[in-house]
């Protein structure tokens, strides 16, 4: 017994002290809370390293977890830049103090003003899309061409939603709301949420689950089919642009800023500015390319494979009320009894 | 059974305790406290109470949030305590063809943390998944059956879970006394009679404890019921404070939890009230195996196999096709780093928590002994203190981060910034100690609970002071259950999630944070290695435990 005991407490001391091993005074850090976990991501920051010797290091959550990470850390945060897929989250953490504002020329030339906070406290990295996917077998595009559509009862069973706890749904209901208004919007979810949908926590298992023939319309960002395709340039499924005759179709952003208590602001800066111009590429090694999305820097290309999805009329102007919506959208989803 | 009481309660007074003991009540307090302190800055939370919220989720979700976790809760009681009995007891008392395979076998499913089982489930199961595709070109289109459901979430809980109950159960049918067996047959009791009114009600406190494990794992799930799409508790907390942005509503709902896992867990406990289920020695004659004939044989080894092959060689099969797939598409060389460093994490903070619990569980376990003269609330304090497994780990982690908040201010002038608690292996640590201190705790208490007094007695008669007890009589004997127990925090610590996920430190993955976040995007085939090798961690302590259950049976 004491020798097992001594043994592992001597592993466990040697182990320890293994994880614990600080980053030495020289190496320069950049410290990220981030939410993008699709992989691609890592090698836009490898990248970064590489050019720059500055070393990244990444802890990772859902946008909302992280923010409440960052209220929790308050003024000691051990984060620099605060990375998510959501503008409203970035909204509301600027407008609690934990981010600062950032005068930057190379981020004001980079990012066009409606993606990035006129105070600069955050800036858009990438644009996506949350639209309508559809089997083209047995769904006509003049039959999805808005969100609204998606309430008409003859998608009875046919119709597949990510559930409403997750953060693309309530920022979809936050543009609806900015859009059309509480009742408006609260009468499209109800009609939704009465065609008995599918609810489905992940994008890309909606679009498998449209190919194996379950559901026959659905809301995804449309990156997920973009990546599809990528692998796949038959996989049965389309996109349609919704409300192309109103304001446009859904955009959220991923976005970063720099945290008020950041100890390496100067390498934060750096990351962003970087991200915002190098790590632009349309390639894999991008951080809009890696992950089939918009550029948020429009000097640049968006990747090769989106051609297939066309242009479109993307809705702007609402990004900027999703943070002061979001708790509205929430008891909102609630109440319609969406799941 | 009162005469050894009265006896426990006598020797107290012969044994003449001073100022020391006193003393070593101060020492449990000062190490229990810190344990309660985020408990107690979440329970601060309810000086916020608004009364709107609460409305608002009385006419929304609470009805069916309390429906659906009473639901659970059941549902994975009923299956884990029907599959552990049965094949514990099976193992425990007969032979049957592959049985001692079946019987380590048994245990592998521990080494599948239940998000990662349920996200291979998903996979396979749902509309999508290879299995309903085949049963649709054979049974035509129309075929489906809802995975993302109750009956789906109880399913790969109790998968995941039975094996708590299983290894109590198999552990306590088999240290059973032969002595039993043979008084209860002498007297003409059936074999049967004899499982239901002397083995099964012997093995309760073990059983107890198992299921209690089996409860609290199922009330604080947040993965699995979030794949399932059952709004439970948990769900609940997570939708009220990282959804809403309700602090407080949500750790209120937490709250809510504990309590429910209080009551469960004392009920419990009231119902065998003062029966006390002692083992007079460490050496009793065990019993013998007895040998299953014909079909029963056949029907046993199906039986066993069946749960091994569902809840493990399916699930871990399928991992592996999904990792190997990975490994081929993956560029050269990413994996290996990544690989080492994640594994390396993992190991060593699954190896320093079980030492650190254990560490602290003994000396509160040992105040908590029947003989202990320990006051009611030194007793109080440290049940509380081991609430933290019933309280979601994103819960725990929230508290640890309130609390450590104000001391990172104290801290950081000292070292420049350069260092916060919050974000650091301290916090880490301190957050794995508060949330699995139960299962030591459990362990040791368990293992203490069965020492008859009288050993203690005996060994004190022969002039031997307590240390000398201590070293001499009680670890010896509970020397099995506390390697057990340890082994259970390592493999837990392996697999958990939400805490990690708050409180390790920068750039600091673990193998379970890697595959979650792959998980929850649906990237199964790039989850899938890094779950993989959880798998292949957690099964090395695992193996340990079923190495102890092969040991127990060659000395018998």
């Amino acid at each position: 017994m004491k020798t097992i005991l001594s043994l592992s407490a001597l592993v466990a001391v040697a182990l320890l002290t293994g994880v614990a091993r600080p980053a030495s005074a020289q190496t320069q850090v950049v410290n990220v809370y981030s939410a993008r976990h699709y992989g691609a991501l890592e090698k836009v920051f490898a990248e970064f390293t590489r050019e720059t010797g500055i070393q990244v290091r990444l802890s990772s959550g859902s946008s909302q977890a992280l923010l409440e990470r960052l209220r929790a850390d308050g003024k000691q945060t051990p984060a620099d830049v605060f990375l998510v897929i959501d503008a409203g989250t970035l909204q509301l953490a600027a407008e609690e103090g934990l981010l600062q504002p950032v005068r930057s020329p190379v981020l004001e030339a980079a990012i066009p003003a409606e993606l990035r906070d006129p105070q600069g406290r955050w800036f858009a990295l990438t644009q996506r899309m949350r639209t309508i996917a559809y089997n083209p077998k047995r769904v006509k595009p003049d039959e999805v061409q808005d969100y609204a559509d998606l309430a008409n009862p003859k998608w009875r069973g046919r119709l597949c939603l990510r559930p409403a706890t997750h953060i693309y749904t309530i920022a979809l209901t936050s543009y609806l709301i900015a859009n059309r208004g509480e009742r408006e919007t609260e009468r499209i979810v109800r009609g939704w949420v009465a065609n008995r949908p599918q609810y489905i926590d992940s994008d890309s298992r909606i679009l498998e689950t449209i190919a194996a023939g379950k559901c026959d319309v659905a809301i995804v960002n449309h990156y997920y089919l973009g990546n599809a395709l990528k692998r796949d340039p038959n996989f049965p499924v389309a996109l349609a642009w919704a409300n192309q005759r109103g304001s446009g179709v859904h955009v959220n952003i991923t976005g970063a800023g720099v945290t008020a208590g950041a100890a390496n602001r100067d390498n934060a800066i750096k990351l962003l500015e970087w991200l915002a111009t190098r790590g632009q590429d349309a390639g894999d090694a991008g951080m809009p390319g890696g992950n089939s999305e918009y550029p948020a820097n429009l000097t640049q290309k968006p990747p090769a494979i989106l051609e297939r999805f066309g242009t479109f009329k993307a809705d702007y102007a609402a990004i900027a009320r999703y943070g002061a919506l979001q708790a509205q959208s929430i008891k909102l989803l609630e109440r319609a009894r969406y799941r | 059974m009162s005469l050894i009481s009265a006896l426990a309660r006598g020797q107290r007074l012969l044994v003449p305790r001073a100022a020391l003991f006193k003393a070593s009540h101060l020492g449990v307090a000062v190490l229990a406290l810190p344990l309660l302190a985020p408990l107690v800055v979440l329970l601060l939370a309810w000086l916020d109470l608004d009364l709107a919220t609460w409305a608002h989720l009385w006419e929304t979700l609470l009805p069916e949030m309390l429906l659906s976790t009473a639901s659970l809760v059941l549902g994975v009681s009923v299956v884990t305590l029907t599959l552990g009995i049965s094949l514990g007891w099976l193992m425990a008392r007969h032979t049957f063809p592959g049985a001692s395979l079946l019987r380590a076998a048994l245990v592998l499913p521990l080494a599948i943390p239940s998000y990662v089982l349920g996200f291979v489930f998903m996979g396979l199961l749902d509309y999508a998944g290879p299995l309903q595709t085949a049963l649709r070109a054979w049974f035509g289109e129309s075929f489906e059956f809802e995975i993302r459901s109750l009956p789906g979430a109880v399913l790969v809980l109790s998968l995941a879970l039975y094996p708590y109950v299983y290894l109590f159960a198999q552990a306590a049918f088999q240290e059973q006394s032969a002595t039993h067996h043979d008084a209860a047959r002498a007297m003409g009791h059936t074999a049967w009679a004899y499982f239901w009114r002397v083995a099964l009600p012997l093995a309760r406190p073990s059983l107890a404890a198992g299921w209690a494990l089996v409860v609290m794992e199922t009330l604080t799930d947040f993965a699995v019921v979030r794949y399932f799409n059952v709004i439970t508790l948990s769900e609940g907390v997570v939708r009220l404070w990282i959804g809403q942005m309700d602090r407080a509503g949500g750790v209120q709902v937490a709250s809510l939890l504990l309590v429910l896992a209080l009551a469960l867990v004392a009920g419990e406990r009231i119902l065998r009230y003062r029966a006390r289920y002692l083992q007079l020695s460490g050496q009793t004659r065990p019993i013998a195996l007895t040998p299953l004939r014909g079909w029963r044989k056949w029907l046993a080894t199906a039986y066993a196999a069946s749960v091994v092959t569902l809840a493990f060689g399916l699930p871990g099969g399928q991992l592996l096709v999904w990792a190997i797939e990975d490994v081929r598409s993956a560029p050269g060389g990413t994996l290996d780093v990544v690989f080492s460093t994640y594994l390396f994490n993992s190991l060593a903070l699954s190896f320093g928590t079980a030492l650190l619990v254990l560490l602290v569980a003994l000396p509160l376990a040992w105040h908590l002994r029947a003989g202990s003269a320990s006051p009611a609330v030194l007793r109080a304090l440290i049940r509380v203190a081991a609430f933290g497994y019933a309280l979601p780990g994103a819960v725990v982690a929230v508290g640890i981060l309130l609390l450590l908040a104000p001391l990172n201010t104290l801290v950081a002038p000292l070292s420049s910034n350069a260092f916060l608690l919050s974000g650091s292996l301290i916090g880490l640590l301190y957050g794995y100690l508060v949330r699995f201190l139960a299962i030591g705790l459990n362990g040791a208490e368990s293992s203490l609970e069965k020492i008859a007094p009288s050993m203690e007695m005996a060994a004190r008669t022969l002039g031997a002071h307590s240390g000398r007890v201590i070293a001499r009589v009680y670890l010896p004997l509970m020397r099995s259950e506390l390697l057990t127990a340890g082994l259970l925090v390592c493999v837990d610590v392996v697999k958990e999630l939400p805490l990690t996920m708050f409180l390790r430190p920068f750039g600091m993955e673990t193998l379970s944070t890697w595959a979650y976040m792959l998980a929850s995007e649906s990237a199964w085939v790039g989850a899938a290695t890094p779950a993989l090798a959880i798998v292949v961690l957690s099964l090395l302590p695992t193996l340990l435990l079923m190495r102890r259950a092969v040991l127990m049976e060659v000395r018998a």
